[in-house]
């Protein structure tokens, strides 16, 4: 009996290992991203984030630093630095000297400093926000090089882009929900000629993908000059979004208990109370879910943005803006980092607080056009 | 028209108002809807606020004037009298949504399918004149192609490339999706820290494409042999003994660099197949499971002989809709590589014909093949839906 416990709790150390190991794989990723968005500008171009980690590195020992007059070395010859003999030139290069030390000459060769660095344990951790404020503002930034010179960034006006995002997101989320709303209940409740053809209309169009649509709809939205506006994008999410949202909200709601609905047509209500009063209410969950979904698939969207709001500064929205930096400024990774964080923010709150509906409603969906 | 003619069998005048008032409405409801948002629009691009105020009053605009023309023409309708309720109510609530998923979806593949005829410039907008018919055909027959654009959709070089990357996608992409979500589902229900295993690996579904694009360029970012590697998977590379290489960008292994965008989607798509596979697995009964260990079935028995083929219908599902996300594929490559390198798929190709190059002829092909791709899973969908119910 000893073994077969032995062996289940081998196996229970396995599986746990196992899925450890692939959490982290999965997680490892976002956390970089994380941890780099708060990292200087040239701590990201010249190390690695996971330095923030406690690591073995060369360290300057500040009150170490040689004066070589004081110390009587002559730089025109072979000098005796830590144990080891070493021209000027070594020198300059860098010199591994035998006591385990490392010796740098920093500036010239009359009036330089010979600079000891000792490998030690040590963490990166000289954080900043700046990449945000910069990412987030308008204005112009002003980078000071290492060298001196000033370098003028022009700000990526985060904020407004988010602002941006909102206002296609939320009615591009309500909208598409309240339509399909009123017509579930009206394909769950009502009998009218056409209702079967309709609804199998909508389980055709699920899959459709939304290529298929974006030139003519471009087409049209420029003769009703609708193209870079808001509505323009409200109305594309809602036709786009419609038949998920029908099909689910209809399985939800075609399943209330038909008394509850019956006794309130007995006593007289009609169909918009009913709607109003008692579906509404008793389809919240379905509702919330579908929001969610709806909500994650329009503030990430980028292609129908790209088309239907365009190179419009004024209306871009945030995944467009973070895309422009990946574009012009593909090696600024200190900007790339806080803008995609940003571009997160959002749907991860979201996310974490509405995970229990988002979960449910991937459970009651299907698939998406 | 069963229960109407039923309940009171109107005559042919009403019939028709019926019928004229039934089309009319949804159309109205967005008309009306339309034209007053327009002009909000017009009304707010014209002042001068500030962002936030502008942003707040669209959305209360918005949403508060689709809910109002519901409640309005709703009201309308119940102030007609007692027949038309019945007859017209319905349409009320169905209506705008009908029209506009002809408007947004149905229509449009007629539509890309008629442009997909057409040279580069689609077919001549308002072609039809009736009082110069000949004329009218004449200029439509000088852009007409036929089939052509179809021909060179299954012979263009570039095009035969983003078919083998897609397949590629779906082979590599669609499979492991599916696989990794099954291990994790299976390994999460067995562990000591399900909720947490689980939200970090379904995490990543919150993130956008291009979001994901940025965090793995970082991941995939090289730098010259003599400094210091900042991406991950270089320095790795380096501490490993290697050259470092520019992955996704990296020509000398094509098509094999599809690989590095087609992780960024498994890294994405895993937590959708672990959620719902996680669900299944919770269904089926204990006993069985029991019964299979009682019997003297291991684990890995156990896995493949009962939880499998239990949970088909889940992995059907899940695989269909991974399937034909990989199918569209577009804003990673888009956001990564922007289809250099040899990494081009259908729906990059798509949008570098139609918008890029301004080819619509050629594009909208692409778009109908796209679909033709997908209409297997949306019969089997029609055939799931009648099977179910009676409706």
């Amino acid at each position: 009996m000893a073994s077969l416990e032995r062996q289940q709790r081998m196996g229970k150390l396995l599986v746990n290992g196992a899925l450890l190991f692939l959490v982290l794989l999965w997680t490892i990723p976002t956390l970089g991203l994380f941890v780099s968005s708060f990292r200087t500008r040239e701590a990201i171009q010249t190390s690695g984030w996971w330095n923030i980690f406690p690591h073995r590195a060369y360290v300057t020992l500040e009150d170490q630093t040689i004066n070589p007059r004081e110390a009587g070395l002559d730089p025109t010859g072979p000098m005796l630095v830590g144990g080891g003999e070493v021209t000027f030139e070594e020198l300059r290069e860098g010199f591994q000297a035998p006591d385990g030390r490392y010796y740098v000459w920093v500036g010239n060769r009359r009036i330089g400093r010979i600079e000891v660095q000792e490998r030690r344990w040590t963490v990166d951790w000289d954080f900043t926000t700046s990449n945000y404020s910069q990412v987030l503002s308008g204005k112009d930034f002003e980078y000071k090089r290492p060298d001196g010179s000033i370098e003028i960034i022009p700000g990526d006006d985060f904020v407004s882009a988010f602002l941006n995002s909102l206002a296609v997101a939320v009615p591009a989320t309500v909208i598409p929900i309240l339509v399909a709303a009123f017509a579930a209940y009206g394909f769950a409740w009502m009998r009218f000629p056409g209702r079967r053809l309709l609804f199998i209309l909508v389980v055709a169009l699920l899959v459709v993908p939304l290529q298929i649509a974006l030139v003519p709809i471009l087409r049209d939205f420029r003769s009703l000059q609708l193209n870079g506006t808001f509505l323009a994008m409200w109305m594309a999410h809602t036709g786009f979004g419609l038949p998920l949202a029908t099909y689910l909200l209809f399985n939800y709601i075609s399943t209330l208990p038909r008394e509850t609905l019956e006794s309130a047509f007995i006593d007289g209500a009609s169909h918009f109370t009913v709607f109003r009063r008692l579906i509404l209410p008793l389809s919240v969950p379905a509702l919330a879910s579908f929001a969610i979904f709806q909500f994650l698939w329009v503030w990430n969207d980028y292609l129908v943005a790209l088309i239907f709001l365009g190179g419009n500064p004024e209306t871009k929205v945030i995944t467009q803006r973070l895309a422009d930096i990946v574009g012009s400024r593909g090696n600024d990774w200190h900007l790339l980092t806080a803008g995609a964080f940003l571009t997160m923010l959002l749907p991860m709150i979201v996310f974490f607080s509405l995970q229990r509906f988002f979960i449910r409603g991937l459970l009651a969906g299907s698939v998406k056009g | 028209m069963q229960q109407t003619t039923q309940q009171d069998a109107p005559g042919a005048g009403a019939r028709l108002l019926t019928f004229i008032l039934r089309l009319a409405l949804p159309i109205a409801i967005l008309a009306i809807a339309f034209m007053v948002m327009l002009a909000g629009f017009n009304f707010l691009r014209a002042g001068d606020a500030p962002k936030w105020l502008v942003v707040l009053v669209a959305i209360a605009w918005g949403v508060g004037g689709v809910a109002a023309l519901y409640w309005i023409f709703n009201w309308i309708v119940e102030r007609m009298g007692d027949p038309w309720v019945g007859r017209l109510q319905p349409f009320v609530f169905v209506g705008p949504a009908a029209a506009m998923l002809i408007w947004f979806l149905a229509l449009p593949v007629l539509r890309t399918f008629w442009i997909s005829l057409f040279n580069r410039d689609g077919p001549p907008e308002g072609w039809l004149n009736w009082s110069d018919l000949g004329g009218s055909f004449a200029a439509l027959g000088e852009r007409f192609v036929g089939l052509n654009n179809y021909i060179a959709v299954f012979t263009d070089r570039l095009m035969l490339e983003a078919f083998r990357n897609n397949i590629m996608w779906i082979v590599f992409g669609a499979t492991l999706t599916v696989v990794f979500g099954l291990l994790i589902a299976v390994l999460a229900d067995r562990s000591g820290f399900e909720r947490i295993g689980k939200s970090a690996i379904f995490l990543p579904m919150a993130i956008s494409f291009v979001g994901a694009g940025v965090i793995w360029n970082f991941i995939y970012e090289v730098r010259p042999v003599d400094a210091p590697q900042i991406g991950l998977l270089n320095a790795l590379v380096v501490a490993a003994g290697g050259q470092p290489q520019p992955f996704p960008a990296w020509t000398a292994i094509a098509p094999w660099n599809n690989l590095f965008l087609i992780l960024i989607v498994i890294w994405l798509q895993t937590g959708y197949a672990m959620v719902l596979f996680s669900a299944a697995l919770k269904g089926i009964p204990g006993d069985l499971l029991e019964a299979g260990r009682v019997d003297g079935a291991n684990e890995v028995q156990i896995f493949f002989r009962i939880m499998v083929p239990y949970i088909m219908g889940t992995i059907i599902t899940v695989s269909t809709t991974v399937l034909i996300f990989t199918l569209k594929i577009f804003d990673v490559v888009w956001v990564m590589t922007g289809g250099q390198f040899g990494t081009d798929v259908i729906a990059t190709q798509f949008y570098r014909q139609s918008f890029t190059a301004r080819n619509s002829g050629y594009g909208s092909a692409i778009a109908i093949v796209l679909l033709i791709a997908i209409i297997p899973v949306m019969i089997y969908n029609l055939k799931q839906f009648r099977e179910q119910e009676a409706f």
